[in-house]
């Protein structure tokens, strides 16, 4: 089962990773609004996030329902957020 | 055990379709990894939201090393390339390569937890505590200390488990290849991903925003 896929090129991933990681840092430093570095820094490290999920733990080549699962606590905390929001305005 | 029960008990038998057919082990890791990003999550969002309401936080590139955490990050991330490394050296049967990647992956760990340690200390030193700073809102502190450490104790767990694993593939009498050992391995992989993923999060919004 687990050799129906050729593995990934993990070397890949480490670069996107390592890369990815120097834009981060990078991005801090630049003079946009604060609300643009926020976003970009957010759709980085979710991008990330994904990355690992995906290739490192092999999300990507496992039954769509354990997806599922790897899924619920980001849905859940979306919803923590939204539950949230009355509290901070 | 009423016969009616028995015979609806053998006939659940072949719709059972496990979501992960290596082992059950493997799902249990990922229920535990669910839950456990749910803790990390709601840590998370908790300094999100103590951050907003106050109005004197320090801005944490000012304070905090990013120099240093980056290359804790790099750290991470190499060990997660190890790991996976020492997976397919396992699923491939090369005992030493598997060794030696498991091995680095440990000493990854140890790094970030020996440069982690040399933070603290720096910090500390500097006036950061859990109950105030000198730079303003003392919750600062507070959730550096409780955020930062509750990952770094992952990863504590991580190394060990790590090292079960490395003793467990040194064994000439383990049988490795997709069998057995190769399951053991990738959940514990899973595990020492999951840290690497969760500390990508922490060293996003601790340490960049």
């Amino acid at each position: 089962m687990a050799d129906a896929h050729a593995s990934p090129n993990y070397w890949m991933i480490w670069l996107y990773l390592f890369v990815l990681t120097v834009v981060e840092i990078a991005v801090i430093y630049m003079p946009f609004a604060k609300i643009i570095i926020a976003i970009l820094l957010v759709t980085l490290a979710c991008y990330k996030a994904l990355l690992v999920a995906m290739y490192f733990m092999h999300l990507r080549f496992e039954r769509l329902t354990l997806g599922i699962i790897a899924l619920t606590p980001f849905i859940l905390c979306v919803f923590l957020i939204l539950m949230l929001i009355p509290d901070i305005s | 055990m009423s016969e009616a029960a028995a015979v609806m008990h053998t006939a659940a038998q072949p719709a059972e379709s496990p979501l992960t057919p290596e082992s059950w082990g493997k799902l249990g890791m990922w229920v535990f990894l669910a839950g456990d990003a749910m803790s990390f999550g709601a840590l998370l969002i908790g300094y999100g939201l103590l951050r907003h309401a106050s109005t004197n936080w320090p801005l944490p590139s000012n304070v905090l090393g990013i120099g240093l955490t980056a290359f804790m990050t790099f750290l991470l991330i190499c060990s997660s390339v190890t790991m996976v490394k020492g997976l397919e050296a396992v699923k491939n049967n090369q005992r030493s390569v598997a060794k030696k990647y498991l091995l680095l992956t440990a000493l990854g760990g140890l790094g970030f937890l020996g440069l982690q340690a040399y933070e603290w200390t720096h910090l500390i030193h500097e006036g950061l505590k859990l109950w105030e700073n000198p730079w303003g809102s003392s919750l600062f502190g507070t959730t550096f200390f409780i955020i930062t450490g509750f990952h770094g104790m992952h990863v504590t767990g991580g190394v060990i488990y790590l090292l079960v694993m490395l003793s467990i593939v040194s064994k000439p009498t383990t049988a490795l290849g997709p069998g057995w050992a190769y399951n053991v391995v990738e959940i514990c992989g899973l595990y020492w991903h999951f840290v690497d993923l969760i500390w990508i999060m922490v060293f996003t919004f601790v340490y960049l925003l």
